[in-house]
């Protein structure tokens, strides 16, 4: 048995971590939203390893790509992959959701060095990274605008005026990623508002298309360097997720957006995260 | 008066290439021509004001300093959160314009007029707000806001307070102006209803009523001293504006006479009285119809003295 421990070389390893930060972030904090952190773990994990020129030495550095966690109340997961990327201690995320804590349940970047928009009402992030990206094109500088969304939050018709906004202007230095886990806050996507045909949705707004399994960090690396579109389009990345991913009594189930893990709960989740632990070759 | 700040955003923009102007898909023959110069610092984001908001957070957040124009409610209503959430909890360097304050589209009905802007954007912490009366005011106050980074909203009326600059004078923010001395009453008015301000002040004069007149272009941050002057040195205040009594001038000027122990002679809110206007007419004609013209100024500071 060897250790590997660079969650920066390897984002499966940097997936994980994110994933045991927020189990414990959020049973400390009693706080919401575990599921949908667990979703989109890898999807942070592979931005943050792989795809994204930031420099944590250099987190206002100009010429940065833009990050923007559209879906705030992940916010327990960005500030986790922060602080694996090296923006600050991970001790800190200890402070998350407590009394007088700047690491509140949706994203603020306020004292948060790494975090380009505070978010936490739905539909906003598309629209500022939009404008971060139609910045860029402007200036002539080659950075580029990475939104990550959830699926629930296309709900909102705001989505859709950036949507439209970034096809029209040909924004291809912006990049959005869904984490499509079909779950939003109260049942099944598909028995609230239907995104499906989603993609296509997408194409008739102008945008370039990709399809991933969301927590097959490979695949969604090639996804994501498919940006920018050669036809200038901007891009988006459905990942296809798994509400809860990682812990087999979170998986799929609408009750995880909101519950948890506490006691018997919180053991149990924590031996099924330390069972499948990258950081462990079992080989 | 919009003229006037498009020329004066003109000309910041010629000398600052990162000066954008975003429009909801309004200012027709109006921004043509900045549009034509500046094609690179104009963006047209359609009719869809969310998203124009958005983009100018956007923009701000990546150097650049912003103006979102459109008519009356759709830069500030219609995207409120975006205001809040994305420019002003991020200190982004965006103006939010709105042409057509109170009363200024007044045949439109009651979605084109702006009677709570006032009151609401107030509310929203790190934001100033400021309504000029006259083409100079604004000219001093756009080029003041472009100096100064930070969230703004701009309130321009179509009409004008009908007082010109007199020598050396310049229009500031957290500053009133002083229109008129005077010791039996203080009219205090926001933007261009200063006209009518100025022609109760006369028709009092007949009946040797002295008025003084405040103007009001900064409503944050605000000229908290010039009130309590006026409370001191005058027999009492009436606030007069082209908004809802609820919250705005009114509410500003109450609150600071109340909370810095100055009480006036006596105390009234002139504007609109937790109504929807229901007809239409100029903006003349409204006024008169919701009670906040020269003439129902004049009667209210007799009736109060």
């Amino acid at each position: 048995m060897t250790l590997r421990n660079d969650p920066v070389a390897d984002p499966a390893i940097m997936a994980h971590r994110i994933r045991k930060h927020a189990l414990e972030m959020t049973s400390r904090g009693k706080s919401s939203h575990i599921g949908s952190v667990m979703s989109m773990a890898d999807i942070l994990a592979v931005l943050y390893a792989r795809v994204l020129n930031v420099d944590p030495s250099r987190p206002e550095d100009p010429l940065r790509d833009r990050v923007i966690l559209s879906k705030g109340h992940g916010g327990a997961g960005i500030y986790a992959a922060l602080a694996e990327r090296g923006f600050f201690d991970p001790e800190l995320l200890k402070g998350h959701y407590q009394n007088g804590s700047i690491f509140s349940g949706h994203v603020s970047h306020k004292g948060v060095p790494g975090v380009d928009l505070s978010t936490g009402s739905l539909g906003h992030g598309l629209g500022v990274g939009t404008g971060m990206a139609l910045a860029a094109k402007r200036m002539n500088e080659t950075w580029r605008a990475f939104v990550v969304m959830s699926d629930g939050e296309c709900d909102e018709g705001s989505v859709w005026e950036a949507a439209m906004f970034a096809g029209h202007h040909k924004l291809s230095n912006l990049i959005a990623i869904i984490d499509y886990n079909k779950i939003q806050s109260l049942a099944p996507v598909a028995e609230t508002l239907a995104l499906e045909p989603f993609a296509d949705k997408w194409r008739a707004f102008g945008w370039a298309v990709q399809e991933s399994d969301g927590h097959d960090v490979a695949a969604l690396e090639a996804a994501l360097r498919t940006a920018p579109d050669s036809n200038g389009k901007p891009t988006v990345v459905i990942a296809h997720t798994t509400k809860g991913k990682g812990v087999s009594f979170m998986e799929d189930a609408v009750l995880w957006h909101y519950r948890t893990a506490q006691g018997d709960e919180l053991e149990a989740a924590r031996a099924e995260l330390a069972a499948i632990d990258p950081e462990i070759d079992h080989a | 008066m919009r003229d006037a700040f498009i020329a004066t955003l003109t000309e910041h923009a010629r000398k600052n290439p990162r000066i954008a102007l975003i429009t909801g898909d309004l200012g027709f023959g109006v921004l043509t021509k900045y549009a034509e110069e500046l094609p690179g610092q104009y963006v047209n984001a359609g009719v869809a004001e969310q998203n124009m908001t958005a983009i100018a957070a956007g923009m701000a957040l990546s150097g650049w300093q912003t103006y979102t124009y459109s008519i009356a409610n759709f830069t500030t209503l219609r995207c409120l959160e975006q205001i809040r959430n994305d420019v002003c909890y991020h200190d982004a360097d965006v103006t939010v314009v709105s042409v057509g304050g109170g009363f200024s589209y007044g045949q439109l009905g009651m979605s084109h007029f702006a009677t709570e802007d006032l009151a609401i954007l107030r509310a929203i912490p790190n934001i100033r707000v400021v309504a000029p009366s006259e083409e100079w005011e604004t000219q001093d106050l756009a080029a003041e806001l472009a100096a100064t980074p930070g969230p703004a909203y701009l309130r321009l009326d179509k009409g004008r307070g009908g007082i010109a600059r007199r020598e050396g004078e310049v229009a500031r923010l957290g500053k009133a102006r002083l229109v008129r001395e005077g010791s039996d009453v203080t009219l205090v008015s926001i933007g261009a209803i200063l006209k009518e301000c100025i022609g109760a002040a006369a028709e009092l004069e007949k009946s040797g009523i002295s008025t003084r007149i405040l103007s009001i272009s900064s409503l944050k941050p605000f000229d908290e001293q010039s009130v309590l002057d006026a409370a001191r040195e005058t027999g009492g205040i009436i606030t007069v504006e082209e908004h809802s009594v609820i919250g705005g001038l009114g509410g500003t000027v109450a609150e600071t006479l109340l909370e810095n122990g100055a009480q006036p002679g006596f105390f009234r809110r002139v504007g609109l009285k937790d109504q929807y206007p229901t007809v239409v007419g100029d903006q003349d004609y409204l006024r008169k119809a919701y009670g906040m013209d020269a003439a129902s100024i004049a009667a209210i500071a007799r009736a109060a003295l």
